[in-house]
């Protein structure tokens, strides 16, 4: 009876969504109903930094999904989160409406500045929110499509597909930082004031995002947690392990390879669409392809291939990056590239590797 | 000339061992290469090799080292193009506009040289993911195991003595459990025509036994095609043997007649 129960409901699956919805309930209190003079109070700074780490943890499942389990190192994922980011941004300028420095109503600040005379046709459509929602998803979608189209049909694999990865979100960095892209250039998106009418800098904006966040990261462990679950998800570690036997099986390795690295693309994509109203800017930096390695290096440090792993990684080196940044900020590539070699000689499958040898 | 002289051994085998449609050789072929070349860099793994594999056969094939027998076979699963050739499977399937997964769809498994198994995953699902299925990403996606696919499942298990192992994770298994482990994908697949790598290498004598007999069962519902340097294993399941040496076929008919043939002696069994 016990065995049936968990091997139906394994011990990290509840302990992750347990944990996600103790935070939905207790955060919204801890902040909003506990008075501020009280110890137990959560200051609206820490709920939208708990936001961001939520975020991240949603970024590294998604990276997970596709070097964990079918063994594609991306070193690209950053790209699709800043796409992500940038269609809520997008949206998000369209609220300022004529509340910006410049007072026009038909244009976002940066716009004026460069003298445009109207709206460029990419950015028609962004004040709706569900039609820029509908870009959050579909454009990490679209790219992660074509991108995987051409790169898995012509078999580039390993090293080379890291690096056309890198090279990918490389020129989408040299292409935002350019002004007459039309997305902010080098300051990229920001001065947002509300989303949905809600101010947001209001603390029940923050907790509600906060909100959707968690509820998003548990929607998107479930969801990779069923298709990895599923035949498919056997059959993307099967490539992974040994891809010609699985050709020879009769499966079209490509279209495994490709939707899955869709799916991944799109969770990032959500990611990075709640990360911006909560850090309150999206710019080209989040393109950098040392962004992309660190995304990597959280799902090493956590563990591959579990996805709990992942979201372990994501919370332990973000909340450790953000302590050492506030007193020795030159010194974290050093403490991250440390901790990723020793991560990767002693603790071959990360913290939760080491977790799970302590419960035998 | 070598295409002719495969057609006469063809015909003179059909003849002692009567097979049906083995008369008109092209039509009860379920293999027809012919004429095949595959240069590397030059250097002919196959140099017009034509080789016909009849309905229902057991082939043995047998080379030494770097005869061009995994080549062959490469090409047969669409793995290497060849320069020159064709590839007929079943009469009308040209292999060589086929993908790998297509022509496993057709009807072709294969067994590895070096046992390939799905080492992270149970041997149940190794044996799960080889089943006779629509492979497509949706028909995956959304597949559940009916009582019916988890018996015939359950009955390889047995046959290839991998019950108790079933929860096992592949990568687990000794040597020549992979091996028996990727001979029963290979059964899972039900595929017409089996090609079978080097199946015994690594195996006990007891374990090599059984394979022989195994393969030997297969034999006439389907067509297999063995691949083995273990002259003891192919003579007690051969009932035809090819000998390949630089990529061409060197000698084709009975173990005995191939053993005592002057240019196999002295390629290959004299060395
Ligand atoms: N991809 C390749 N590139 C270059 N040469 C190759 C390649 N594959 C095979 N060869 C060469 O082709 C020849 C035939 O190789 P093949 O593997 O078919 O031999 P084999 O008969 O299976 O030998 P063995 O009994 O050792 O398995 C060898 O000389 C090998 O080195
Ligand atoms: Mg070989």
């Amino acid at each position: 009876m016990l065995a049936a129960l968990r091997e139906r409901y394994p011990l990290a699956d509840v302990i992750v969504l347990g944990a996600l919805a103790a935070l939905v309930i207790a955060v919204p209190i801890l902040n909003l109903v506990v008075p501020t003079d009280s110890p137990l109070h959560i200051s609206t700074f820490t709920v939208t930094l708990l936001g961001k780490y939520l975020c991240y943890a949603t970024l590294a499942l998604s990276v997970d999904l596709v070097w964990g389990y079918c063994g594609i190192l991306t070193l690209g994922h950053g790209a699709f989160f800043a796409l992500g980011g940038y269609a809520m941004g997008m949206y998000l300028m369209r609220q300022i409406g004529d509340r910006g420095v410049y007072g026009n109503p038909l244009l976002p600040d940066f716009m004026v500045f460069l003298n445009w005379p109207e709206l460029p046709w990419y950015w028609w459509g962004f004040s709706s929110f569900p039609f820029a929602m509908a870009m959050v998803v579909a454009v990490p979608g679209l790219l992660a499509l074509v991108f995987g189209w051409f790169a898995f049909r012509s078999r580039v694999t390993g090293v080379y597909l890291s690096i056309i990865t890198q090279a990918l979100t490389y020129a989408l960095l040299l292409a935002f930082f350019r002004n007459e892209m039309g997305f902010g250039g080098n300051n990229g998106l920001t001065d947002f004031k509300d989303i949905l009418g809600f101010n947001l800098q209001a603390d029940g904006t923050r907790v509600a995002l906060f909100v959707v966040t968690a509820i998003v990261l548990a929607l998107s462990y479930v969801g990779c947690r069923a298709i990895c679950a599923s035949r498919y998800g056997r059959v993307v570690v099967a490539i992974r392990d040994a891809e010609d036997r699985a050709r020879f099986l009769g499966y079209r390795v490509e279209n495994f390879k490709l939707w899955i690295f869709v799916a991944s693309a799109i969770v990032a994509g959500i990611a990075g669409a709640l990360y911006v109203p909560q850090v309150g800017i999206i710019n080209p930096s989040e393109f950098a392809p040392l962004s992309s390695i660190e995304l990597v290096i959280w799902v090493a440090i956590g563990g591959r291939s579990s996805l709990y792993g992942a979201i372990a990684g994501a919370l332990l080196v973000n909340y450790a990056k953000t302590q050492f940044t506030s007193f020795m900020p030159e010194a974290w590539l050093f403490v991250l590239g440390a901790m990723f070699v020793l991560g990767t000689l002693f603790l071959p499958n990360g913290i939760v590797g080491l977790g799970r040898r302590w419960a035998k | 000339m070598s295409a002719l002289l495969a057609l006469d051994l063809d015909e003179a085998t059909a003849a002692d061992e009567p097979q049906p449609g083995a008369k008109d050789v092209l039509h009860g072929s379920i293999l027809y290469l012919e004429g095949i070349t595959v240069s590397f860099d030059g250097f002919r793994a196959l140099d017009d090799l034509s080789l016909y594999i009849e309905r229902g056969e057991l082939r043995c094939i047998i080379g030494p080292n770097g005869a061009g027998k995994s080549t062959m076979m490469d090409v047969i699963t669409g793995k290497t193009r060849p320069d020159l050739g064709s590839a007929i499977f079943d009469r009308n399937t040209d292999l060589l506009n086929l993908s790998e997964p297509e022509i496993a769809a057709a009807g072709i498994g294969r067994k590895f040289q070096k046992p390939t198994v799905f080492e992270q995953l149970p041997v149940f699902v190794n044996l799960e993911l080889a089943m006779r299925a629509n492979k497509g990403v949706w028909a995956t996606l959304f597949a559940r195991l009916s009582g019916e696919q988890r018996d015939r499942i359950d009955a390889v298990l047995h046959t290839i003595g991998l019950i108790e192992n079933r929860d096992l994770h592949a990568g687990a298994l000794s040597h020549g459990q992979k091996q028996w482990l990727e001979i029963g994908m290979l059964l899972m697949q039900e595929p017409r025509l089996m090609l079978v790598d080097e199946p015994v290498a690594g195996m006990t004598h007891q374990e090599t036994e059984r394979t022989a007999e195994l393969l030997v069962s297969l034999a006439g519902e389907r067509s297999v095609v063995v691949v083995e340097h273990d002259m003891e294993f192919v003579r007690s399941i051969a009932r035809r043997v090819t000998v390949l040496h630089e990529g061409r076929v060197l000698a084709e008919g009975s173990m005995d007649t191939v053993q005592n043939d002057p240019k196999v002696i002295e390629v290959y069994l004299g060395a």
